[in-house]
């Protein structure tokens, strides 16, 4: 028996009980698989958020609907539905004894505090635990294995506490929504004084919880990214140099580098705030010599490159669908690669076009303002790259490209609306407007949540063994991709007209009752989107065990992890793959497929030549 | 010629999976593979680049602190603020001497650590954990005064400042003399073998040659004056 076979054998006859293979389990595809349905579930609690906002602003102060009380009981106080009755005998309770929901929503309707709240936790889920789990921890578990061609993670116990620590974590941030004073409601940017002081906004509990949350997660991610970086540069098959990488790994390689060196200043400035709430320092009070600005310049230092982890990942996975479904080498690898390192790079000299407004040094701002108009640079090289990808190619419109397309074109839009950001006069209009708002949707919904689409439908069949239902998936794409466009494209229509963001009830300020109907046609696609939003949850969990069988390379793909078995077995690869090409080599001439799988060892064939 | 590569990786196949891998710190201690060369010096190399990723970021984490500090300080008009406390200059300053000496000796076992005998390994580390304990009770005696004085966190930016990144790095060398300590005792009662006696010395040299460094920052930044 060869040694080959006897670690088949061994990994094979491994027993694993359930609380092994699917709870502590320290495979990566199965921790991958974990933090795909963390960020699934926090998806939907998170667009819940989002769609309690909207209706707050294109119906202020009116009642939720189904849950909120009946025009026939606000008007005369007589119980006409279950829900009247419900408000009624919740109402007539002493304070102490009322419930959480009449609370945060006396019949039905939003209080402000909830409200603040509520935008505030809906950006904070969205981008700590949505965004990040699914693109940086599913994602980037599941595929750096795979797709190095290695067994594992370098560290497959740290990869397990990354996990169950994320999980702590945001267990932490829900426990916020149910202590005395409501949950943080500063802004997912926490900024000071609002953020230090509880008379400010009544919040106490709420804001520590957050902190204390985020410092958690900061602990998860630095496991993490340790993990992911000591196993892209130490365990790569023999021949995967790093030339040869695919794309999305290069992503995820530099967005572990950003996230192992940006989060600890997030920690850092946590602390501070952590302390000048509990311990009585004045970091960030004047009061006592600190300063407010400080918090906002660390957040900010840390926010920029987190920027760019939301988005890296998202390129990266549309790096390596667009090749496939163009049937074309990617254009312009090493440019592309290149253009992500210095994205990276940029990341961390522009932090201050976040602080045009905020009385910081008006020459500082013409300094950042530079350097962010350099971030079109690299943007632009990777956008006109992808279309140089998809020029001339046999283009296959499946769900996964069409989500693909819709990252580019998305990413875009969102792209340019940065650049009159970026520009210190022009942000003095449309600072803190809905403007701003939209910006980041197109980026982070239409950038990063597309990508996460994409790279969901594209390696489901890898995953789980099961093709996604492929009309459905079609549905959702095209309905999502309408939806978003109608959500947020009128946003910067609202932003110009001088619509601020984060305010209560638009319909208080005169100039802004014009845009009653906008709102209202915005909160309806809102909807829609958040309804969409269904029928990939349907698919995804009814294909798990449904679907229609895959094989091992249902889209001729050429990267290592099509390769291994479908769904790869624990260990990966029967045997630990030799690389012998690039990733994208598609469509190469005198071969008689129009792929080439990185493992193909061509032999030079006796022709004409000698 | 594949093939050939595929033998020689599975034999790295027993120690990737057999059971569980050590978290970092801990070096390679899985009795399954002492005996494989190549897999062991992969794991050794990963806990190497793994400590140095970390480093990476603690250095991060007091960039945060420490960009705070020269806020305050630097935009100050009166450093120490009136009324507040002059730190403790001269025995901070011998104090730094105490930990650089540790510094020393930590780096010079970790550069010898194939040529010196066994014994003097263990010598050499034990005067490391001695010397940075020393550190940390000079430490702990000035704060005793400090506090006593009435010098406390919430006194303003000073105290806040002081307070935070002083005890955080004092919290560091307070981890790194436990793990030192540890070590020592381990390679006292010979229970680690050479490899596994190469892999954590190297780690705690490294973390130790951080919080060792780290500290002259400090010192010059947050007491001279």
């Amino acid at each position: 028996m060869s040694e080959a076979t006897a670690v088949k054998e061994h990994i094979s006859h491994e027993h694993h009980g359930f609380m092994n293979t699917y709870i502590f389990s320290l495979d990566h595809k199965m921790i991958g698989k974990q933090f795909l349905l963390l960020g699934l579930i926090m998806l939907l609690l998170g667009g819940g958020l989002a769609l309690l906002v909207r209706w707050q602003l294109a119906y202020p102060e009116q009642p939720l609907p189904l849950i909120g009380a009946s025009q026939h009981y606000l008007e005369t106080g007589e119980a006409e539905t279950a829900m009247d009755s419900y408000w009624d005998s919740e109402l007539s309770k002493t304070e102490d004894e009322q419930g959480w929901l009449v609370q945060k929503m006396p019949v039905g309707i939003i209080t402000p505090a909830f409200y603040n709240a509520l935008f505030t936790m809906h950006a904070t889920i969205m981008v700590f635990f949505v965004v990040m789990p699914i693109l940086v921890g599913a994602f980037g578990n599941y595929l750096i294995p795979l797709m190095i061609g290695t067994r594992d993670m370098a560290f497959p116990l740290l990869n397990m506490l990354s996990f169950w620590i994320a999980v702590v974590s945001g267990a932490i941030m829900l426990a916020g929504f149910f202590v005395p004073g409501g949950h943080a409601a500063t802004g997912w940017t926490g900024y000071p004084p609002l953020s230090t002081d509880p008379a400010w906004t009544g919040v106490d509990w709420g804001q520590n919880l957050w902190c204390i949350s985020l410092i958690v997660l900061g602990i998860s991610s630095l496991m993490g990214s340790i993990n992911y970086i000591t196993t892209i540069i130490n365990m790569r098959a023999p021949g995967m140099t790093y030339m040869r990488m695919p794309m999305v790994i290069w992503a995820l390689f530099i967005v572990a580098i950003l996230l192992l060196l940006a989060l600890p200043v997030l920690t850092a400035a946590l602390a501070m705030l952590v302390f000048d709430r509990l311990a009585g320092t004045t970091f960030f009070n004047p009061a006592g010599g600190g300063d407010p600005l400080l918090w906002q310049h660390l957040f900010w230092f840390f926010g920029h490159p987190e920027v760019y982890i939301l988005i890296l990942p998202g390129m990266g996975i549309t790096s390596e669908i667009l090749p496939v479904f163009s049937r074309k080498p990617i254009f312009g690898y090493k440019a592309m690669v290149l253009a992500m390192a210095s994205l990276a790079f940029l990341s961390w000299i522009v932090w201050g076009h976040h602080m045009f407004q905020s009385g910081m040094n008006p020459s500082m701002g013409m300094t950042f303002m530079i350097t962010t108009m350099v971030i079109a640079v690299p943007s632009a090289i990777k956008t006109f790259n992808w279309l140089g990808t998809l020029w001339g190619g046999s283009i296959r419109f499946t769900v996964p490209m069409l989500n693909s397309l819709a990252f580019v074109s998305m990413f875009v839009i969102g792209g340019l609306s940065g650049i009159f950001m970026a520009s210190s006069a022009v942000d003095i209009f449309i600072h803190d407007t809905y403007y701003i708002v939209a910006h980041i949707h197109y980026v982070v919904f239409g950038g990063s949540i597309f990508a996460i689409f994409a790279g969901v439908y594209y390696w489901f069949p890898k995953m789980f063994g099961r093709m996604m239902n492929e009309p459905l998936a079609k549905v959702h794409f095209w309905l999502s991709f309408i939806a978003f466009n109608c959500t947020f494209f009128p946003m910067h229509i609202l932003g110009v007209g001088g619509h601020m963001r984060r305010i209560y009830n638009p319909m208080q300020y005169e100039f802004l009752q014009q845009f009653e109907h906008m709102n209202i046609f915005i909160t309806m696609s809102a909807f829609a989107l958040g309804l969409t939003q269904l029928i990939l949850l349907f698919n995804v969990f009814h294909s798990m065990f449904r679907g229609k069988k895959a094989g091992d390379n249902p889209w001729n793909a050429n990267t290592l992890e099509w390769t291994a078995a479908t769904p790869p077995p624990h260990g990966n690869f029967d045997a630990i793959p030799t690389v012998h090409h690039a990733p994208y080599e598609y469509s190469a001439p005198g071969i008689s497929e129009d792929w080439l799988s990185q493992t193909n060892e061509l032999q030079p064939t006796n022709g004409n030549g000698h | 010629m594949s093939d050939v590569f595929t033998e020689e990786r599975a034999n790295t196949l027993v120690q990737d999976y057999g059971g569980t891998p050590p978290p970092i710190g801990a070096g390679p201690s899985d009795p399954g593979n002492g005996g494989r060369q190549d897999s062991s010096g992969k794991s050794h190399a990963n806990a190497i680049l793994a400590m140095a990723l970390f480093l990476g970021a603690d250095v991060m984490f007091f960039a945060g602190l420490i960009g705070a500090f020269v806020v305050f300080r630097f935009g100050a008009l009166h450093w120490p603020p009136p009324g507040q406390p002059l730190l403790p200059l001269g025995i901070t300053g011998i104090n730094t001497g105490i930990l650089l000496i540790s510094g020393a000796f930590m780096v010079k076992t970790w550069q010898n650590i194939d040529r010196w005998p066994h014994k003097k390994i263990t010598k050499a580390l034990t005067l490391t954990t001695l010397l940075g304990m020393t550190f940390l009770l000079v430490q702990g005696y000035e704060w005793f005064r400090l506090v006593a004085f009435g010098f406390k966190l919430t006194s303003g930016t000073f105290g806040g400042t002081f307070y935070t990144l002083i005890g955080c790095h004092a919290l560091h060398v307070m981890g790194a003399v436990l793990w030192l300590a540890t070590v020592t005792v381990r390679l006292a009662r010979n229970r680690l073998d050479q490899q596994q006696r190469n892999t954590s010395i190297a780690l705690i040299g490294m973390y130790w040659t951080l919080v060792v460094a780290l500290w002259p920052i400090l010192y010059g930044l947050v007491y001279w004056n």
